[in-house]
């Protein structure tokens, strides 16, 4: 049966049905509710988590499918500081319900990672499966665009700094 | 909701300092102490406000939170006249008890219905912090000032923060409700700025706040399955079979009421028939309904075809039939003979379905005579009387705790789905947690009802809008009257501005059930109306905006004693301002359009301008231009964020959802069918708001009803052609 490395830390999913979407599973047997249900058909994206660091819908993906995979989560993004997209969304106050929040952030800090600067349309293609039904897209824009600029930010000190042989 | 304005009018609960003054006391961490009279009079201990021991102030919202902000902005009222450090503010949501008085969210009211009555409790606690300033230190109160949670006393230059202060206050009287000043608007400190709502880092780190992920020990899981023909009963089930599945723990009937079922928010706790299975965990009930088989008794099930429905309600339109007149103002028959240019048109809205991103779910432990609700419902305040008589226990028995909702638009009014959990906790002994599939939400919901407006206009020779003729057909249950949302409320415009107005009725048969979503009957009527309205004016050869500000005219408050009542200054200024944002008149490229819309509802006075250019039949709404007057500004964060909402909800709704029935069941049932709008089609959205120095009003709805017919006017300026129908798919259009 499944083993998973949650978050980090490993999971045995021994005993669950192996039809089991992660979705439930992470709700209901490792306690991790960041993610949430919305459609069950992967029409929606609240219930957005990263398989090996690539967005995915949790809803329709069998657990039995997943052994030896890493799962991070909501809970799992912020490691000793909170990631720019999350630092962004309060910032910008994006929230109004809520519930799509953690998967459209899941979207957008996997879209970042790999393209820390991208344009309009590539945030739009990339955000275009999560579905915020109070309508907060106009934050969700911006907020995307006030982390990428962060992120584009810190690199650069990275890389200046690590030139210098600056400790970090 | 009801949007009964006396509401507004009368915050009532005259008595409320007397019994609910909240200045409790935390010394290491519990709340130990409060007023001595609140107590005594309430006997219970509740409050507002309280000043725990390391500084903090903990303020709780009265109001359930379903994503309008209301978490943070009535503490933010309470903050203000409390002069607290907004840094040191803890919102939490209030119990649910009676001295809270109305706790619900709905008919945008819990601002208006709670601004009294907060700013007096945070003004009445920092009264007494003061008065206990001042024994302290044995000065007048007159020289002792606050700030920032803090008493000052200017001659001495002593200073204390409030934590210091409440051992001693809380031993005080409440001082004499006439003896408390209220600030005036312009020492506001707090009111007015951009506050991040109190939820946004837990949301953005995905802490686990929200009703479905309300836990209790022991709980075990249920899903209902009820008759997909609406108001069938259950009359027997393969219940053995599915109690043999893995994880199942029960599965058994639930009686029911038969159909048909109306939106009886307070008075209502029956539930309809159907099958609950209960197991281990949510996939497993999930899973055993694929192998459920029920033979259901459909003598009361609904037997509503949409399409009938509609044609029926064409045909009604188009004899004249008439069942009831509504309303008469003057002579319409004179009005129209003397016409110089009449116009006639009939718009139609589908049913749709609120879609709210969380289903409906409940957390209920009924398994003893102790009952517990942890539910995201907009009306907890009417879930105990009901529980008590379904489960018959005494209401004292039963606590219930406000979640925060994953979205509300009026969906969470009515709480049938709470009944259901509590039916089922009780058979099985154990706490329920129930658990709606996307498509139990979108087949039994009470939906946004169908409508169908054939307006007539009478325009006279100098331009003037003279005669208003409005006959609607109504999905109506019983023939008698009106399905929730199906007809007209008698608005200030046309009735008490046009000089002759006609408005009548004619029922048309309809079972599925409906309820209030966001801005019940506003949502639909407005854009029959502003879409006329724009009719004429191009009938006329008049400029939109100019007929519609000589329409709308120069009354003034129409209704000076009803916050609610249209005011044609607030009117005008929202209009102009919408218009000049978007630079109204302005040239534009081929097959782009300019589109305006006005309208009042929830207090609210909203103008809208949306820019679109269409291709064929495909429409890119570019920007939204959105002009708000809801009176004195709270948070404005979190009202920006309200009227951004309000108009992607309105162009998701208009683009393509539609609730369509077949033989009484729905066939619609997941977003693959029912799609909500995405970023790619979402317009930029550029907010106005007019500060008019009104009193707050609610801002969840009144900015949703002007977006659709800003958009088809638009749509029409662009390029000719007139949208009479809702969603806009009917016609051919898509949003992209």
């Amino acid at each position: 049966m499944a083993n998973i490395k949650i978050n980090g830390n490993d999971h045995s999913l021994d005993g669950l049905d192996p039809t089991m979407p992660l979705l439930w599973a992470l709700r209901d047997h490792a306690g991790i509710q960041g993610v949430k249900y919305g459609c069950g058909v992967g029409q929606c994206g609240a219930c957005t988590v990263w398989i090996d660091g690539i967005a995915t819908r949790s809803c329709l993906l069998p657990v039995a499918a997943l052994d030896g995979q890493t799962v991070t989560t909501i809970e799992g993004l912020a490691t000793n500081a909170l990631h720019p997209v999350q630092r962004a969304w309060i910032e910008h106050d994006v929230a109004q319900c809520g519930y799509c929040q953690a998967g459209q952030i899941m979207s957008a800090a996997a879209l970042l990672e790999k393209n820390p600067s991208p344009t309009d349309d590539e945030i739009d293609s990339a955000m275009r499966g999560n579905i915020c039904r109070c309508g907060t897209y106009v934050r969700i824009k911006s907020a995307i665009k006030t982390a990428s600029a962060s992120m584009v930010a810190s690199a650069l000190f990275y890389d200046a700094t690590s030139t210098e042989e600056t400790p970090v | 909701m009801s949007h009964d304005n006396k509401t507004l009018n009368n915050p009532d609960r005259r008595d409320f300092l007397k019994v609910s003054l909240g200045l409790a006391l935390t010394s290491t961490g519990g709340v130990s102490v409060m007023s001595l009279a609140a107590a005594e009079a309430s006997g219970t201990l509740n409050a507002y406000v309280q000043i725990n021991a390391d500084g903090s102030i903990t303020i709780y919202a009265p109001n359930p939170e379903v994503g309008q902000g209301v978490n943070t902005s009535l503490p933010m009222i309470v903050a203000e006249e409390l002069d607290a450090n907004w840094d040191e503010v803890v919102c939490e949501a209030a119990p649910i008890a009676q001295h809270y008085g109305m706790q619900f969210a709905g008919g945008s009211l819990s601002t208006p219905m709670r601004w009294d009555e907060l700013r007096k409790v945070g003004a009445t606690a920092r009264t007494m912090l003061v008065q206990a300033a001042a024994q302290e230190w044995g000065v007048s109160q007159d020289a002792l000032s606050t700030r920032s949670s803090m008493v000052l006393h200017a001659p001495t230059g002593r200073a204390t923060h409030y934590k210091n202060l409440v051992s001693r206050a809380s031993l005080l009287a409440v001082p004499a409700e006439g003896s408390v000043v209220l600030k005036t608007p312009d020492q506001y400190q707090l009111l007015g700025n951009r506050v991040v709502n109190a939820s946004a880092e837990h949301i953005a780190t995905g802490q686990p706040i929200f009703g479905i992920d309300a836990k209790t020990p022991g709980m075990v899981y249920a899903s209902f399955v009820k008759c997909p023909a609406i108001g069938g009963v259950a009359k027997s089930a393969n219940l053995d079979e599915i109690k043999a599945l893995p994880g199942i723990i029960d599965a058994f009937l639930i009686e029911g009421t038969p159909g048909p079922y109306n939106f009886d928010i307070r008075e209502s706790y029956t539930t309809q028939s159907g099958v609950a299975i209960v197991a281990k965990d949510t996939w497993s009930t999930f899973k055993a309904r694929a192998s459920l088989d029920v033979d259901w008794d459909l003598s009361a099930a609904s037997k509503d075809n949409t399409r009938d429905i509609e044609a029926q309600a064409l045909k009604a339109l188009a004899e004249g039939k008439v069942d009831e007149e509504i309303e008469r103002v003057g002579n319409v028959d004179d009005a129209f003979a003397n016409a110089a240019i009449t116009a006639d048109a009939t718009y139609t809205t589908d049913f749709v379905s609120h879609a709210q991103l969380e289903p409906q779910g409940v957390l209920v432990s009924a398994a003893t005579g102790k009952v517990e609700v942890w539910t995201s419902s907009q009306t907890p305040v009417f879930i105990t009387a009901n529980l008590a008589k379904l489960l018959s226990v005494s209401p004292k028995e039963i606590t219930v705790h406000q979640v925060r909702g994953g979205g509300g638009f009026g969906r969470r009014l009515s709480n049938e789905y709470v009944f259901e959990a509590a039916l089922i906790s009780r058979k099985v002994g154990a706490p329920v947690k129930l658990q709606w599939k996307r498509e139990d939400d979108m087949a039994f919901d009470y939906f946004r009802a169908p409508t169908y407006y054939r307006l007539q206009g009478a325009v006279a020779q100098d331009g003037q809008l003279t005669g208003w003729k409005n006959l609607l057909a109504a999905a109506s249950a019983d023939g008698k009257k009106a399905n929730y949302g199906a007809s007209y409320r008698p608005f200030d415009f046309p009735g008490k501005v046009i000089k002759n107005v006609l408005i009548e009725q004619s029922f048309v048969p309809s079972q599925t059930p409906t309820g209030a979503w966001r801005a019940p009957i506003s949502n639909v009527y407005a854009f029959a109306e502003q879409s006329f309205i724009a009719e004429l004016a191009h009938a006329t050869g008049q400029d939109h905006e100019a007929f519609l500000l000589n329409a709308i005219g120069h009354q003034g408050h129409i209704q000076e004693d009803d916050p609610a009542s249209l005011n044609t200054t607030r009117a005008h200024a929202v209009i102009k301002a919408a218009t000049r944002a978007a630079g109204w008149g302005r040239e534009l490229k081929e097959g782009r359009g300019l589109g305006l819309a006005f309208f009042l509802s929830h207090a609210g006075h909203i103008a809208e301008v949306a820019e679109v250019s269409v291709e064929g039949k495909s429409i890119t709404v570019h920007d939204v231009w959105v002009a708000a007057d809801v009176g004195q500004v709270i948070n404005q964060s979190g009202l920006e964020n309200q009227l951004q909402g309000s108009v992607i909800d309105g162009l998701s709704t208009l683009a393509a959802q539609s609730i369509s029935v077949v033989n009484g069941a729905v066939v619609e049932s997941n977003f693959d069918k029912y799609p909500l709008l995405r970023m790619p089609q979402s317009p930029r959205v550029h907010v106005d708001v007019l500060n008019s120095g009104y009193s707050p009003t609610g801002a969840g709805e009144p900015a949703l009803p002007p977006l659709a017919p800003a958009v088809c006017n638009a749509v029409f300026n662009a390029c000719g052609q007139r949208i009479r129908s809702l969603p806009i798919s009917k016609e051919g259009f898509t949003v992209v």
